[in-house]
């Protein structure tokens, strides 16, 4: 029980050695230290990132803040949850409720994103408590529902929602708030490192909490109840109340997640951006990269969102620079198979290395038991 | 009284629709306890196929009894064809993950469901696609005030005896009880000499070629096919299946019915739009208190 997997593994690595192996050491040992310095410096160093590439890694860093909610669920509990969009929707739509002009209360930032989490949180209760004691397959298609259920609502309730237009404008964090006589509002809508500072402190709020939470009593009680439920519940766990706050804790940091993303938008955009695609999408990422491993689900994400936004559009771009597909068919287009590789990642993923790319230990171990 | 009427009729046509679909998916979940993702998207290509055959053979020309043997073929060849395809994934794909955990195969069909996404997109292009008008939409029931066409009998007489068969199938053959045998322990059946990974191929053969006549109705019936239609209809031939209970042929069939009388019902006093949002509704309120489903039979979890 307490040999759970900690992120600093074994200092053996450091002692000895050139002084490469102990720089190769230092940033394996400290991978997410050297990261977080490595991204908070590149805007400063990379200026395209003060341009739409900033707005990509935001984004890239609001999914992996989403995957790490979902991982709770589908990582640490083993509950297989097909419908975390709907909550990343929740926290998004409730947050431009809060913020928009359209509606009375225009709250601050922080104080709509803590609402809007915890309402979030209250709703994926409201969803769980009645359904936590359907075996594995049977929450999997609630959580499906409830997904589609939640999508076709937002899309019709028009007069709340906006329908497909979505609500907006949500305006920037920080707006009317004036800093050394700019206007730190104006200053997140112009500059989009701005918002690439506040999802990644987000996100690394995100992983220290996560890592916290791993080793902490409750985050044992997950994993045991993953492992086995009737173990878990003989040695004085209860599997429910576990399971709950394995539900509201995912729901609460997806709506996190949906916070940043309509403000960073300045719209919810249409509700088909939480539909079941998205959350397969995050659900795909957390498994490629490794359930119940941070640094998995990090570079799970990473992957994921790199091949849409970089390898297809560079691939694509060769393929028309050699000439090879003149007649512009979608066979010879690289974004045309774009379905089929993730596909086929899956599969292989799930056959060969079923425990992920970066798999934490315990799910490594128990996974490679029964061969 | 018409209205409701007619409300019915045309909810119990699309609910037998969706049974034949759900039927695919509670026979794979009944003996390998899979949810099969990617059922929905197999009668996508078998929709494909159809068209695809429907056009080669010209079969917009033909008119009488020829359109009927024509459909005939049409759900024959693309039976075969997603039964085959069934059978073809479940030894590439699944077989090799039998022992593996639940999720292993799980994530593994939503892989072979997006890669049939692809092949849907390919064969179709990225637009909706109409499918030819084979049947005269003569009313059969002129005077009662109902609208009963030669495509609503068309989902009838498919349906019907195919389902039939598959009862006589489960029920009375020996393979049938092989079926039974292995969903009910897989071990115990190989130890009495089933050969276990046939009778699982013959599932997914019997599961897709149903998805596959389904996929030939489905065009002829809704007249637009697309690369994504296999993710909705999937959705809630899944959703008939977990309402009739799981695992269970009536309840597939079943639980079709059900779903096809909301929908429609749902569609003309509350509004299309949401009858998605109240299947799924009602889906969640059975589960919570019926988690079984309607004809399931409640399992105890094992030490």
């Amino acid at each position: 029980m307490n040999t759970s997997p900690t992120a600093t593994g074994p200092s053996d690595v450091t002692d000895t050695g050139s002084l490469r192996d102990r720089m190769l050491g230092f940033v394996r040992e400290r991978w997410d230290f050297v990261a977080l310095v490595a991204l908070a410096v590149a805007p400063l160093v990379v200026p395209a990132l003060g341009g739409a590439l900033g707005g990509q890694v935001t984004m890239l860093f609001i999914y992996c803040i989403l995957a790490l909610g979902l991982n709770v669920m589908v990582g640490y509990t083993g509950l297989v949850h097909l419908g975390i969009a709907a909550f990343f929707g929740i926290g998004a739509y409730l947050f431009a409720i809060l913020t928009v002009p359209m509606y009375p209360f225009q709250m601050r930032f922080v104080t709509a994103a803590a609402v809007s989490a915890l309402v979030t949180a209250g709703v994926g209760l409201t969803l769980g408590a009645p359904t936590l004691r359907l075996r594995g397959d049977y929450l999997a298609i609630v959580t499906l529902g409830f997904g589609e259920v939640v999508k076709v609502t937002l899309r019709n309730l028009e007069q709340i929602t906006g329908g497909m237009k979505g609500l907006n404008p949500v305006p920037p964090p920080g707006a009317g708030l004036k800093i050394g006589g700019t206007d730190l509002g104006l200053a997140f809508a112009i500059d989009p490192r701005w918002f690439y500072y506040l999802a990644l402190l987000t996100l690394a709020g995100v992983v220290v909490a996560m890592r916290r939470l791993e080793n902490s009593r409750l985050g044992r009680a997950w994993v045991a109840v993953r492992e086995d439920e009737l173990a878990a519940e003989a040695m004085g766990v209860s599997a429910t109340r576990v399971k709950l706050s394995a539900f509201a804790m995912s729901s609460a940091v997806a709506g996190l997640a949906g916070c940043l993303y309509a403000a960073s938008l300045s719209t919810t955009a249409d509700p088909n951006a939480y539909d079941f695609n998205r959350s397969i999408m995050v659900l795909c990422a957390v498994i490629l990269g490794g359930l119940g491993s941070i640094p998995g689900t990090l570079l799970g994400v990473a992957l994921l969102v790199g091949f849409d936004t970089v390898l297809a559009p560079w691939a694509d771009s060769a393929i028309q620079q050699w000439n090879i597909n003149p007649s512009g068919s979608s066979l010879l287009s690289f974004s045309g198979w774009r379905l089929a590789i993730f596909g086929l990642a899956l599969i292989l993923v799930m056959r060969y290395r079923p425990e992920g790319l970066v798999p934490s230990r315990r799910m490594a171990a128990e996974l490679h038991e029964a061969h | 009284m018409v209205f409701f009427l007619q409300q019915c009729l045309i909810g119990l046509t699309n609910g037998a629709l969706v049974a034949m679909v759900a039927l695919g998916y509670t026979m794979v979940y009944g003996i390998i306890r899979l949810i099969n993702f990617a059922h929905g998207d197999l009668i996508m290509l078998g929709a494909c196929l159809a068209l695809t055959l429907v056009s080669v053979l010209g079969m917009a020309a033909w008119t009488g009894t020829a359109t009927w043997l024509g459909v005939a073929l049409l759900v024959l060849l693309c039976g075969l064809f997603c039964g085959g395809l069934n059978v073809a994934v479940d030894r590439l794909v699944y077989r090799p993950l039998r022992n593996a955990p639940k999720l292993a195969p799980l994530v593994s069909a939503i892989g072979v469901s997006f890669i049939f996404m692809n092949l849907g997109l390919f064969w179709l292009g990225p637009a909706d696609r109409s499918f030819p008008e084979l049947l005269p939409a003569t009313n059969l029931l002129a005077g009662e005030g109902l609208q009963f066409t030669a495509k609503d009998l068309l989902v009838i007489v498919v349906v019907v005896p195919l389902m039939i068969a598959l009862s006589v199938l489960v029920k009375t053959t020996r393979l049938g009880k092989a079926m039974r045998a292995v969903s009910q322990d897989p071990t115990a059946a190989a130890l009495v000499g089933i050969d276990v990974d046939r009778v699982i191929a013959a599932t997914f053969f019997v599961g897709g070629f149903l998805g596959g006549a389904a996929s030939v109705i489905y065009g002829l019936y809704i007249n637009t096919i697309g690369f994504q239609m296999g993710f909705q209809n999937g959705l809630y031939a899944f959703t008939a299946a977990v309402l009739g209970g799981i695992g269970s042929i009536p309840g597939a069939v079943v639980g079709g019915l059900v779903i096809g009388l909301v929908r429609a019902l749902s569609s003309a006093y509350v509004g299309e739009r949401w009858a998605g949002a109240i299947v799924f509704a009602i889906l969640i309120v059975i589960l919570v208190f019926r988690p079984e489903g309607l004809l399931g039979r409640g399992t105890k979890e094992k030490v």
